[in-house]
């Protein structure tokens, strides 16, 4: 990739490009100035920044407000901090983002490699799951939800989130696999298998990248949503976007702006994490199948 | 009763029909090749054998067994893809043993058959890597090898050599000829190159338009084309086709034909009915090879024809001299032995081996028999 790069880029002069340098790294510094204000005042005992000088560098280093943010900052009633909070996430994104991407996968293995009649018509309406607001399903979901007897749960929030993913799933594995060829599909019907078979043992194997951007897709989404979160969960099942914003938003006692910005980047960090483990695979998945290899 | 029979097999999507009452009965051991341009049902028709496309009406039977609604992988049949079909995320090994892992066969008995499979095409040494690391001959061979280890009752091959460069593919063509006459198996084998068509089968069934056209030898398809389309698909360069006219000379059918200068060259039939066309138009149909210098005509020929014409173009290929003229009207090619003696703008006596010649009739386009 690196070596198409190359190949493809417009030779300059050294001074333009010290020049492009010089002004994306300025870019780059902007851009990440607000998560060193947010680095630099976690590490700050609460005096320090009521004092002033947000932008200034700790005098005295302390690790306090991050352990204050994962296990005994007050969130509601309770002194727990955000660390119940994040499991809740974390059993609320895991199973969301498994369903919908291997639904996803076997919606675009049908929608290619099985067509039937209106198949188009019928990926047509699932795309439509994609540009529904989320305002617009939150009664009616609320609804089912009940009807259910998921209300309230973190097995009901996982749920909303698999419906609404499959249409962001579907398309991405449909797109990918219609350029999967079928004679494949063909040699191994010859072969003998059957359609489970051939989705696990010839598909799935070879989906790696549209695998990752579908994961990471899910994932960012499912762990950085709020509403569904405040709407669906109760005060055992809410996930940590929306305990982050209780402990934020509370009106009692002092505002320990230190340990906000701990937590915040503790809420922050398991995307972020993702990101950098599998970003490279990211771009190579959304790329895949628009060129010729 | 073949061994692999179709029985007026035809195939419609909605109300279009691209495959009309296709009727062939392969025998055991025999290699047939479907051959015609693209998009004219041969394919279809592989599928259809396979199992991979219903048919619509009809019935398909592999040995006396109606396969008609048979899964592709009941009816004992094994395929090559055009691109191979390899499993991608499999090794070699993994890749030819697949079939038998579906079909429920113990792994000593997979590795068993996979060793004797990898021995015959010469592939042992592969058996480890991945599709990915191999050239386009070790796939091909790989393909092959997928289809033999399941020692099926019909070989069914769908443009298995196209992807190949222009010398591997004869290497290839030979290699494929060598297997059928070791292992003896049954092949339908589908190609747009009428060479291959010609080279490796027993029998050609040359196609168009959803229609069989004719099937038949090589040799037949070669030497009495059914109609004009076989003519001149089969055969490079093209059998020369040109309007003549027949006159009864002598008690003999000639067809007259226009040469550069309007000046007719009188050239007789063998075939004694076309007298029954004295006075008619008809198109003449004369391979390039049967066009010569009077040295290099046919000794064996009871009937070649003389006749004086001007030369257009030379083209030497090394083992043979294109000579290109004006006849009926038309660029007519013959093809030379490399040392005729043969220069652009001069008047040369040609040879016409007649015993050759096929006339077609210009309102149906079939061949005139005899």
């Amino acid at each position: 990739m690196s070596q198409a790069t190359q190949d493809t880029a417009i030779r300059t002069g050294r001074v333009t490009r010290t020049l492009i340098y010089l002004v994306l790294v300025l870019f780059a510094l902007f851009y990440m100035l607000p998560l060193y204000v947010m680095l630099v005042n976690s590490v700050k005992p609460l005096a320090e920044i009521t004092g002033g000088g947000m932008m200034n560098l700790p005098q005295v280093f302390t690790l306090e407000p991050w352990f204050k943010a994962w296990s005994s900052a007050q969130i509601g009633v309770d002194p727990t901090g955000l660390r119940p909070y994040f499991w809740n996430s974390i059993k609320m994104v895991v199973p969301a983002v498994m369903v919908s991407t291997i639904l996803g996968a076997l919606n675009g293995y049908v929608l290619t490699k099985w067509r039937f009649k209106y198949d188009t018509i019928l990926f047509g309406l699932m795309l439509f799951a994609c540009f529904i607001p989320f305002q617009i399903v939150l009664i009616p979901m609320a609804r089912m939800l009940g009807l259910m007897g998921l209300a309230g749960t973190t097995w009901g929030l996982a749920l909303v989130h698999v419906v609404y993913g499959i249409g962001f799933t579907t398309l991405y594995f449909r797109n990918y696999y219609a350029v999967f060829p079928t004679e494949l599909i063909r040699a191994a019907q010859i072969d003998g298998a059957g359609f489970f078979q051939i989705f696990w043992r010839i598909l799935l194997p070879s989906s790696g990248p549209i695998a990752v951007v579908s994961i990471i897709w899910q994932f960012t989404n499912i762990w950085n949503d709020f509403l569904f979160g405040a709407s669906f969960a109760d005060a055992n099942s809410q996930p940590m976007t929306v305990a982050l914003n209780n402990l934020v938003q509370s009106s009692h006692g002092v505002k320990e702006y230190n340990v906000h910005f701990a937590a915040a980047i503790l809420a922050a960090m398991p995307t972020l994490l993702v990101y950098i483990v599998a970003g490279r695979y990211f771009v190579r998945g959304l790329m895949a199948g628009s060129v010729k290899g | 009763m073949g061994f692999l029979d179709i029985d007026n097999a035809t195939k419609s999507y909605g109300s279009v029909e691209v495959l009309h009452k296709v009727d062939i009965s392969v025998q055991e051991g025999e290699f047939l090749v479907l051959v015609g341009p693209s998009g004219c049902g041969k394919s279809t028709l592989l599928n259809m054998i396979a199992g991979l496309e219903e048919i619509t009406s009809g019935e398909i039977r592999i040995k006396d067994q109606v396969m008609n609604g048979v899964h592709p992988s009941n009816r004992n049949i094994a395929m090559v893809f055009q691109s191979y079909a390899l499993y991608p995320n499999m090794t070699v090994g993994q890749n030819i043993t697949f079939g038998l892992e579906m079909h429920g066969v113990p792994k000593p008995e997979r590795d068993k058959a996979m060793q004797e499979v990898a021995k015959l095409l010469q592939i042992e040494q592969l058996l480890d890597r991945k599709p990915g690391q191999l050239s386009g001959g070790q796939r091909q061979r790989v393909a092959m090898g997928r289809a033999l280890v399941r020692n099926p009752d019909v070989f069914l091959f769908d443009e298995p050599l196209s992807n190949l460069d222009a010398k591997l593919r004869v290497d290839m063509r030979t290699e494929i000829k060598k297997l059928h006459q070791n292992l003896g198996t049954t092949i339908v084998y589908v190609t747009h190159d009428q060479i291959e068509a010609m080279t490796l089968s027993s029998r050609i069934a040359v196609m168009n338009g959803g229609y069989v056209q004719q099937l038949g030898t090589p040799q037949e398809i070669y030497d009495t084309p059914a109609n004009i389309f076989v003519a001149t698909f089969m055969g490079s360069p093209a059998m020369n086709v040109m309007p003549a006219k027949v006159a009864v000379l002598n008690g003999r059918p000639h067809a007259e034909v226009a040469t550069h200068d309007g000046s007719m060259a009188q050239l007789p039939f063998s075939q004694d009915n076309l007298a029954e066309w004295d006075g008619r138009d008809i198109l003449l149909g004369i391979r390039p090879e049967t066009i010569t210098d009077m040295d290099g005509a046919d000794r064996k020929s009871t009937n070649i024809a003389q006749m004086t014409n001007r030369i257009v173009v030379t083209e030497p290929a090394g083992s043979d001299t294109f000579v290109s003229m004006q006849l009926g009207g038309r660029d007519v090619i013959a093809r030379m032995r490399s040392d005729a003696e043969v220069a652009a703008g001069q008047d040369f006596d040609f040879a016409v081996n007649m015993e050759k010649a096929v006339a077609f009739d210009p309102e149906s386009e079939m061949r005139i028999v005899p």
